[in-house]
């Protein structure tokens, strides 16, 4: 063995080459089943794309670097499913580019946070987390709710999303700013809304004036969408596969 | 052993020197604002007044200090090694010097572009893959001039074989660069905006991520700074390397299964069961070629044990093996999944990073720029081996009170989460977990601090050392300082 190890010493892109194929194995054998297996991420109803409001709001999530304390991600272990709900499906993080798992839990789990609390709770934690619970070590976010939602690129990134495989069709895309809007509209007629994002999506002022939401409204929203998609209800764990299954046969 | 003695003085080439100076310098530089965030960080999680909307909040900060410490002190003592390293074991100058000044400044432009980034909330959102597509683009032209200019100088060599610390260095610069494009790939929503899609999404982006982000680990901060330990600590000894056959079989097993362990940081989440069986396989086999590295590391002191006694530079070293076999040993353990199903996503992980990170990457670097320095500004040594030592005990201290708070913080919120009263109900609510931790977050901070002080002393003694007389006579005899045109 030594001997045939000194070819490689001699010879400086023999060593590359025998590098480059030793660290690349595993990656192979370990990434490209998961873009060819169909187990990879059981289909599951409800999971949708964000409305742009919410995906104004995920942005924000990603500037401010919420996914540095909290995780989006329960595992099927029984103290967190008690604590945060049901454990979270591939499924529900489908349309996140990138996944929002985290790492760290600085602060408590995410994934299923939409709906727990009120939006007035959101909006004064985020703006002083102090004044909610005293013990929280949370940084303030005041500074939200005095920007307004960048609105004029809202198309181009739900452009680019749709160029990486989230299903926002050419209607989603035409709508975006009207959607944004008019999502922070509760008079308005929320039918062309529903139509494209689900009768769960429902407009409503979040703290900012309606109709020209601040970046406070858009991380709200996002949050409060957070775990809602699917109905834990009616999910039952191995059927949608055995319809699949059926179909399939 | 092929190429550990030293060139006989009458062959010996004129290096290029002046670029390793100048990347020995930046490494310090970020190392210390690398570590001044670090301790702001700490504070603010002991106490949240330190958090300055918008820009100074911890999201925000958080990648500067990992980028700053990782990429900037990290990346720069790996260039300062890997160009010193390689000329003097092949026995030849940079391929090309102009190469290596255009990666120089081009990877301090890339670092200024990322950090600035973040403090605006300019970021992708990839923990250590922070940078957004210009900054990641730009990283990528300033990569593929090094690893030329790495190569080439490697097929300039004169000597026959290559040295087992090139085969370290190669592997990284070639990994990182793999990792760094297939992590990174993403869609920039316009050609005039900052801001871009992963091009990866869902399921499919935790694993390329992990696997980018556990092989920045391997590569980047394991097999880099092997290569580092495998030259400057035979050098400092005075001592060849223990084992010329254990070299071979750490390189090779180490790069093989390094990569295959990056599903250890998704167990028990949506990721495919197989895929986390992988992982934590893997992860289990890859304690033996860590330890074999340190092994190969420490033993080469074989027959010189008395050199440990009065050299803090030798116990810098030492002292980094010892922690690198620590961190590996913890590191396979939690990647057991009935152990990760308590420490992942508490203190504990901070605790693990930071005993390598500390420990085993600062450390081996330091005890590689204490060689550098004298050698490279041609002084007869140090300017105070006392200070050496004072630097030595006081970081040291600061590690260990900084893991040891982590591990109690981590273990304690680990088994607080999964607490249950006699009734069947969680006892604690979260931010009682985060109460109980205000104290450990404190006396973390001071391990920080400590740690700080130390590399503020090192700073000194470098400053005070590059400003002492060089010896005038006989420094012809030296290979002489090459000017950097």
């Amino acid at each position: 063995m030594l001997e045939s190890h000194k070819k490689l010493e001699r010879n400086s892109i023999l060593l590359l080459i025998f590098a480059v194929v030793a660290v690349s194995i595993g990656g192979i054998v370990e990434i490209v089943p998961l873009f060819r297996m169909e187990t990879t991420i059981e289909p599951v109803k409800g999971v949708r794309p964000l409305t742009p409001l919410e995906l104004a709001g995920q942005d924000i999530y990603l500037r401010e670097g919420c996914n540095t304390c909290h995780s989006q991600q329960i595992r099927p272990l029984r103290d967190e499913v008690q604590r945060y709900g049901h454990y979270s499906l591939a499924a529900e993080s489908m349309y996140d580019h990138p996944f929002q798992w985290g790492s760290k839990r600085t602060g408590p789990d995410l994934a299923r946070v939409g709906g727990k609390y009120s939006n007035t709770w959101h909006i004064e934690h985020l703006t002083d987390p102090r004044q909610v619970v005293p013990e929280s070590i949370m940084p303030r976010y005041g500074f939200l709710a005095r920007t307004e939602v960048r609105t004029w690129d809202m198309a181009d990134r739900m452009k680019a999303l749709a160029a990486v495989g989230v299903p926002y069709s050419r209607d989603h895309i035409a709508n975006a700013v009207i959607d944004l809007q008019i999502q922070t509209m509760p008079d308005e007629d929320p039918t062309e809304l529903q139509k494209r994002y689900g009768p769960k999506v429902s407009p409503q002022l979040y703290g900012g004036s309606a109709g020209t939401p601040t970046e406070m409204d858009a991380l709200v929203a996002y949050l409060q969408q957070l775990g809602t998609q699917v109905d834990f209800t009616t999910y039952n764990p191995d059927y949608e596969l055995k319809k699949k299954a059926e179909t399939v046969r | 052993m092929t190429t550990t003695s030293p060139a006989s003085p009458q062959a010996a080439p004129r290096y290029d020197e002046t670029i390793i100076k100048y990347f020995t310098i930046a490494a310090m530089a970020w190392a210390i604002a690398g570590f001044v965030v670090g301790l702001l960080l700490a504070l603010q999680l002991a106490w949240p007044v330190f958090n300055l909307e918008p820009w100074l909040n911890f999201g925000r900060l958080r990648p500067l200090h990992t980028s700053a410490v990782i990429f900037a002190f990290g990346g720069n003592i790996l260039f300062a090694t890997s160009y010193h390293v390689v000329q003097r074991t092949c026995h030849t100058r940079l391929y090309s010097v102009k190469a290596a000044w255009f990666h120089f400044w081009g990877y301090q432009a890339f670092i200024l572009m990322a950090g600035l980034g973040y403090l605006f909330g300019v970021t992708q959102g990839k923990e250590y893959a922070e940078p957004e597509w210009y900054a990641d683009l730009w990283l990528t032209v300033v990569w593929v001039v090094y690893f030329v200019n790495y190569l080439m100088t490697l097929t300039m060599r004169k000597e026959k074989h290559i040295y087992v610390a090139n085969w370290f260095f190669l592997s990284f610069i070639v990994t990182v660069a793999i990792l760094h494009l297939v992590n990174n790939i993403s869609l920039p929503i316009s050609l005039v905006s900052v801001k871009s899609y992963s091009f990866w999404g869902g399921v499919q982006s935790a694993l390329i991520q992990w696997w980018y982000g556990h092989n920045a680990v391997g590569f980047f901060l394991t097999a880099g700074f092997l290569g580092m330990m495998y030259y400057y600590v035979p050098k400092q000894a005075d001592r060849p390397v223990y084992s010329y056959r254990l070299s071979i079989i750490h390189f090779w097993s180490l790069i093989f299964i390094y990569i295959w362990a990056g599903p250890h940081h998704l167990l028990y989440t949506s990721l495919p069961d197989w895929a986390q069986t992988l992982g934590m396989t893997f992860s289990i086999m890859l304690w033996m070629p860590s330890w074999g590295g340190m092994i190969n590391g420490m033993m080469t002191l074989s027959g010189a044990w008395h050199k440990l006694r009065d050299d803090p530079v030798l116990q810098f070293m030492i002292i980094a093996l010892s922690f690198y076999g620590m961190s590996t040993f913890e590191g396979p353990l939690m990647s057991i999944k009935t152990v990760n199903s308590l420490s992942h996503y508490t203190e504990w992980t901070i605790g693990h990073v930071h005993a390598g990170a500390l420990g085993w990457v600062a450390y081996i670097s330091f005890g590689a720029i204490y060689y550098l320095v004298p050698h490279l500004w041609k002084k007869p040594g140090m300017y105070s081996r006392s200070l050496i030592s004072l630097h030595l005990w006081i970081s040291t201290v600061g590690i260990v009170v900084y893991i040891a708070s982590m591990w109690v913080a981590g273990i304690m919120e680990g088994l607080m989460w999964r607490a249950y009263d006699d009734m069947g109900f969680l006892t604690y609510s979260f931010v009682e977990t985060v109460q109980a931790k205000h104290i450990y977050y404190i006396i973390r901070a001071v391990g920080g601090g400590l740690f700080l002080i130390g590399a503020l002393i090192m700073v000194y003694n470098m400053w005070r050392t590059i400003k002492l007389p060089s010896p005038t006579a006989g420094a012809a005899a030296q290979p002489a300082l090459a000017a950097a045109e």
